[in-house]
C-alpha cells in the first residue's frame, strides 16, 4: 500500500472503492445486512467490511439463508467465522420449505431454490426489515449482471426491474427510498474472479477447503461430479460413489453444485488453473443451466 | 494476455505479484450500434484472450453469419437482445500483460445521453468510433461534447471500417483533421487517432499491414499507455467524511474515501462547517498507520483536537479551501422521463452530504444538434443545460474540470427517490478565504422563503388542480345549503374539498382565505356574498382567472324573497357570464350538485 509514487495498483484501488461503497451505505441506510453465502466473494466482502469499520465492529448483522442442503464443510466453516465474529450472524431457513420438506431430489433444483433460497432471502429481509443487503455479486459472473447497479434498487415485493434501475454517476450513490423497499449494495461489482482470488491469497483470507482438491466421494451428473456429502444424498440405480480428487469453482447446495477434476490445492495453483482453463465461473452451478437468460430470471424474482 | 501465459505456467506466484501491481483504466466506448462500437469491445477482448470458451460457442451459436458475430460478446440482457438494441450501460473486464481495464459500453439509439454521461462520469478514456464512409457525424461531435464536459481527460477517436474505403490515407486525415478542429473547443489534455476495422482487427490489438501509412499504436497500445496518473487531482485536499467509527471513548476516527489532494501525519487542517482548526495525528487503516495518504485511498483520520464532526461535513486544508457556498452553477445533464419542474425543491447529493436545493434558474440550453447555447423551453430527459441552484445548506465545492470528485453531484426527486439529474459545477475563480467562508456559513439561508412543493406536485398528490367554487345568487337562493352539499359529494367521490366559512363580514379577507385554500390544491367552495359585479372581478383576479369556477344560483326571485324578506337585494347584479347555472326552484339539489361536477370533470379539474 505504501509507495512513494503515490499510485494504486488496481487491487488497491478496488479495495478502496468498495470499501467507500460499504460505508457510504451503512450511514445512509437505517438498518442494513451483510448477505454472507459462506463461499469466497463473502469472505472477501466480510474482509473489506472489517477494513472499513476498523477498529471498529460492523454496524450491520450478517445474514445467512441456510438451505438446510449446504456442503458440510460450509457450516463448519460458518460457525468457525460466526465463533470469531465482533458481531451477530443470523441464520434463517424458510420454515415453510421445512414444513413441505423440501429437497432438491424430489422438488427439482428450480422449485427447491425458489423456495429454500429465493423465497428464504426475501422472508428474512421482510422479517427484519432490512433496508438494504449487501451482496457479494460480481459484473463479470453472468452477461445479467454486466448492467447492474452498485445500489440496486427493488420495489416492495423485492423485484429487481432492469428497465426501472437509477442511473449510477460517480461514486455518489442514490440511496433513497420509501419504506417497504430495498436496496442491494454490490461491493465487489467491478472485481473479477482473479481479483477475488488474488485478493484472497494476498491477505491471507481462509476460505472453505472445499475450493482445493482433495480426494472426495463424488459420482457424476450431467457431465460434472457431484460430491456425496452426507447420507441424505440420493444415489440414483446404479450409481456408487468413487474417489476423485476435486475441487469446486462455487459454493452453494451440494446436490446442485458441481465439481472439477483438480491437483490445484493451494490458492495460487487455484488462480493456475483457473487462468489455463478458461471456463466462466457459473458453469459449476446446475441452476443455471434451465434456460439462456435464467439469471436475469431468477433476479426478477428476487434472487440475488 | 499471451505473454503472460507462460508465466502463469511457470511461475504463477510472480505472475499474481505482477498482475496486483497493474494499473486500472476505466474507458466509456461510444458511438451508435452501426458504427461497430460492439464489434470493436468483443474484438478487443476476443484478441486479447478474455473470452472463455463456453462463452465463444454461445457466441458461435447465436450468430446469423458463418464468422461468430464478436457483437454478440457485449450484447446483454434478454429483452435488449430480442430488440436488437443495448438499452443500459454495461461493464466489461479485461486484462493485459500492462493494464486492468473497465469498460463502460453505452448504447446508441434511445436514451443515449444518460447512458453515455453514467458510463463516462468515472472514465480516463472516451473511445469514439466514427465509420469512415460517413465522416464526422453530428452524433460525433455530441458525443466528443458529452465526454469533454464529463471531463474525461483523454479522447481516442476511432475512424472504424477503414476496409470498406480501401484503407485510405486520405479518407482518414480528412476526418481526423476534421475532427482535430472541431476538438479544439473541447477541454480533452490529447486527442489520439486511429485507421481500424473492428470486424477484420485492423490496429486494434496489433499493428495492421493494411495501413502501412500509419505508424501510431494500436487502440489497445494506446489504452497500456495512456498516461493516467497525473490527472488524478493530487494539490487539493478534499476529504469527505463518510463516517465516524468510535468503537469506545477513546477512539474517535473520521472515514472517508480521499476525493483529491494529499495527507500526511502532523498537517494542520480545518473542518467545514465549524472552521475549527486541528492537526492529523494518525491515519489509519486495518493494515496498519499511514504516514500519509492520497486522492481514492480510504482511510480513517484522527485529530489531535476533540473537534465536532459528522457524516457530511469536509476535512480541508487551512491554505486550501473549496468554494463554501449555497448558490452556485452547474452544467445539468437531465436523466428523467419527467421534466425539471423550477418551482419545485429537490435533493442534490454532493459528496457525502444530501440538501435541498432548487434549480431556480435555467440560463441556456445546449442545443444537441450544433451544441450552441439556445434559450431553454424547459428541460426534459437527455437535454443538457447550464442552471443556478439554490441549496438550503452550503456545500463545500469546487469546478467541475478541475476536480471531478467535488465538482460532481446527482439531483435526486423528492417524491419518487429517482436520480432526475447530473450534475457538474462551474465556478468562476475568485479567492475565498476563511473568514469569508465562515460568514457564508453563517449567512442566513440563500433561499428565499418560499414553497418547496409545486403545484405540478400538489396536483399529483391529490389528483385535481385547486380551484374556488365561488356561488352567487340573491339571498335566499340556496347557495349555503349547495355549498355544504356539494362538498360531501366531491369528498365521497375521494376529492379533496371543503367549504370555507364565512370570517367576518368582509369580502377581502374571504377572498384571501379562498386563496390560500386554492393554492393548497384543493377544492374550495365559497357562498360568502358577492352582490356586484365589481365584486365578482375583484374575487376572480386576486384568486386567478382560470382557478375560479362561477356558479350562479339562479333560484326564483320571488321564492328567494319569500325565504328573506328581512335583506334588501336592490344592489344585486346577475352574473352576467357564468360558467354554470342552476336554480334549485326547479331541480333537486343532489341534481344541482351533478350537474356542477360534470362541468368540473370536463374542465379537466380531475386527473383522469
Amino acid at each position: 500500500m505504501q509507495s512513494s509514487e503515490r499510485k494504486l495498483s488496481q487491487l488497491r484501488q478496488l479495495e478502496a472503492e468498495s470499501i467507500q461503497i460499504i460505508r457510504e451505505a451503512a450511514a445512509e441506510f437505517d438498518n442494513p445486512v451483510m448477505m454472507y453465502s459462506v463461499g469466497k466473494d463473502s469472505s472477501v466482502m466480510l474482509r473489506l467490511a472489517e477494513k472499513a469499520f476498523s477498529p471498529g465492529t460492523l454496524p450491520f448483522p450478517l445474514l445467512h439463508v441456510d438451505t438446510t442442503w449446504k456442503f458440510q464443510d460450509m457450516y463448519r466453516y460458518r460457525d468457525k467465522i460466526e465463533a470469531n465474529l465482533k458481531g451477530e450472524l443470523i441464520k434463517y431457513t424458510n420454515p415453510e420449505g421445512v414444513a413441505m420438506g423440501m429437497n432438491p431430489f424430489d422438488f427439482g433444483s428450480k422449485k427447491y431454490t425458489d423456495v429454500m433460497k429465493t423465497d428464504g432471502l426475501k422472508q428474512a429481509l421482510t422479517k427484519y426489515e432490512f433496508d438494504c443487503a449487501f451482496g457479494g455479486a460480481r459484473r463479470d459472473e453472468e452477461k445479467s449482471r454486466a448492467k447492474e447497479r452498485i445500489f440496486s434498487f427493488r420495489d416492495s415485493h423485492h423485484q429487481w426491474d432492469p428497465k426501472n434501475q437509477r442511473p449510477e454517476l460517480w461514486n455518489v450513490y442514490n440511496a433513497k427510498i420509501k419504506k417497504g423497499e430495498n436496496v442491494r449494495v454490490f461491493p465487489l461489482s467491478n472485481w473479477t474472479e482473479l481479483d477475488v482470488w488474488l485478493y484472497v491469497w494476498l491477505e491471507k483470507i481462509q476460505v472453505v477447503p472445499l475450493y482445493f482438491a482433495k480426494e472426495r466421494p463424488v459420482v457424476e451428473r450431467s457431465g460434472t461430479w457431484i460430491l456425496v456429502d452426507d447420507d441424505r444424498m440420493r444415489l440414483e440405480k446404479g450409481e456408487k460413489p468413487q474417489m476423485k480428487k476435486v475441487r469446486f469453482r462455487t459454493l452453494g447446495c451440494y446436490p446442485l453444485s458441481g465439481a472439477v477434476e483438480s491437483e490445484a490445492d493451494t490458492v495460487p495453483k487455484v488462480i493456475q488453473e483457473m487462468l489455463l482453463n478458461r471456463f466462466s465461473e457459473r458453469q459449476g452451478r446446475l441452476i443455471d443451466f434451465d434456460e439462456e437468460g435464467s439469471m436475469e430470471v431468477k433476479k426478477r424474482e428476487g434472487y440475488f | 494476455m499471451t505473454d503472460d501465459k507462460d508465466l502463469i505456467r511457470d511461475d504463477i506466484e510472480a505472475y499474481l505479484a505482477k498482475y496486483q501491481k497493474k494499473e486500472m483504466l476505466r474507458f466509456v466506448s461510444v458511438g451508435s450500434v452501426d458504427d461497430g462500437k460492439s464489434t470493436l469491445i468483443g474484438r478487443i477482448l476476443y484478441d486479447t484472450g478474455m473470452v472463455f470458451e463456453d462463452q465463444m460457442a454461445a457466441v458461435r451459436a447465436a450468430s446469423q453469419t458463418e464468422e461468430p458475430d464478436l457483437a454478440l460478446l457485449t450484447d446483454g440482457l434478454k429483452a435488449e437482445r430480442e430488440q436488437g438494441i443495448t438499452i443500459d450501460v454495461a461493464y466489461r473486464y479485461f486484462a493485459t500483460d500492462k493494464r486492468k481495464f473497465i469498460i463502460a459500453d453505452t448504447p446508441g439509439h434511445i436514451q443515449y445521453t444518460r447512458n453515455m454521461v453514467t458510463g463516462a462520469s468515472t472514465a480516463d478514456v472516451a473511445l469514439i468510433l466514427i465509420d469512415a464512409r460517413h465522416g464526422v457525424l453530428e452524433q460525433s461531435r455530441r458525443h466528443a461534447y458529452i465526454a469533454s464536459l464529463l471531463g474525461i481527460p483523454h479522447l481516442a477517436v476511432c475512424v472504424n471500417k477503414m476496409d470498406l474505403k480501401d484503407y485510405s490515407q486520405e479518407v482518414y486525415e480528412a476526418i481526423s483533421a476534421e475532427f482535430t478542429e472541431f476538438g479544439k473547443t473541447l477541454r480533452f489534455k490529447d486527442i489520439q487517432f486511429f485507421p481500424i476495422s473492428a470486424l477484420v482487427g485492423d490496429n486494434v490489438v496489433s499493428d495492421s499491414e493494411n495501413t502501412p501509412w500509419y505508424d501510431g499504436p494500436s487502440v489497445l497500445g494506446y489504452l497500456e499507455t495512456v498516461p493516467i496518473f497525473a490527472d488524478r487531482n493530487f494539490d487539493d485536499f478534499r476529504y469527505p467524511v463518510q463516517y465516524v467509527i468510535r468503537p469506545d471513548l477513546d477512539y474517535r476516527g473520521f472515514a472517508a474515501e480521499i476525493a483529491s489532494g494529499v495527507i500526511a501525519k502532523g498537517d494542520e487542517i480545518v473542518a467545514l462547517p465549524t472552521g475549527k482548526p486541528s492537526k492529523v495525528i494518525a491515519i489509519d487503516t486495518y493494515d496498519g498507520e499511514l504516514d500519509e495518504a492520497f486522492a481514492g485511498q480510504s482511510v480513517t483520520i484522527r485529530l489531535e483536537d476533540e473537534i465536532d464532526i459528522s457524516r457530511g461535513d469536509m476535512i480541508v486544508k487551512p491554505d486550501n479551501l473549496p468554494r463554501v457556498t449555497r448558490r452556485f452553477d452547474a452544467h445539468i445533464v437531465w436523466l428523467h422521463e419527467r421534466p425539471l419542474d423550477t418551482e419545485k425543491a429537490y435533493l442534490v447529493k454532493h459528496t457525502t452530504q444530501t440538501v435541498r436545493a432548487q434549480i431556480d434558474k435555467v440560463y441556456f440550453e445546449v442545443d444537441m444538434g450544433t451544441l450552441e447555447e439556445k434559450p431553454s423551453n424547459g428541460i426534459e430527459l437527455n437535454d443538457i443545460a447550464k442552471v443556478r441552484l439554490s441549496c438550503h445548506r452550503a456545500l463545500y465545492v469546487d469546478d467541475y474540470q478541475k476536480n471531478r470528485e467535488t465538482g460532481a453531484f446527482i439531483v435526486i426527486d423528492t417524491l419518487t427517490n429517482n436520480t432526475v439529474a447530473a450534475g457538474m459545477i462551474a465556478l468562476e475563480d475568485s479567492d475565498q478565504n476563511i473568514d469569508d467562508v465562515m460568514k457564508e456559513l453563517h449567512a442566513e439561508s440563500a433561499m428565499e422563503p418560499k414553497t418547496f412543493v409545486s403545484p405540478n406536485e400538489r396536483m399529483e398528490r391529490f389528483g385535481q388542480r385547486g380551484a374556488t367554487i365561488w356561488l352567487t345568487g340573491l339571498p335566499g337562493s340556496g347557495r349555503w345549503t349547495l355549498a355544504y352539499a356539494l362538498e360531501r359529494k366531491l369528498f365521497d367521490e375521494g376529492r379533496t374539498a371543503t367549504v370555507v366559512s364565512p370570517v367576518g363580514e368582509d369580502l377581502r379577507s374571504m377572498i384571501s382565505a379562498a386563496k390560500a385554500v386554492t393554492d393548497a390544491g384543493l377544492i374550495n367552495i365559497c357562498a360568502f356574498p358577492s352582490p356586484t359585479r365589481k365584486d365578482r372581478d375583484e374575487l376572480t383576479a386576486r384568486i386567478g382567472e382560470d382557478r375560479v369556477i362561477q356558479v350562479y344560483v339562479n333560484t326564483d326571485e320571488a321564492l328567494c324573497r319569500e325565504r328573506r324578506p328581512d335583506v334588501d337585494t336592490s344592489n344585486f347584479e346577475p352574473p352576467e357570464d357564468p360558467d354554470i347555472t342552476v336554480a334549485l326552484d326547479q331541480m333537486r339539489i343532489d341534481n344541482a350538485v351533478a350537474l356542477i361536477l360534470e362541468a368540473l370533470k370536463e374542465r379537466g379539474q380531475f386527473e383522469a
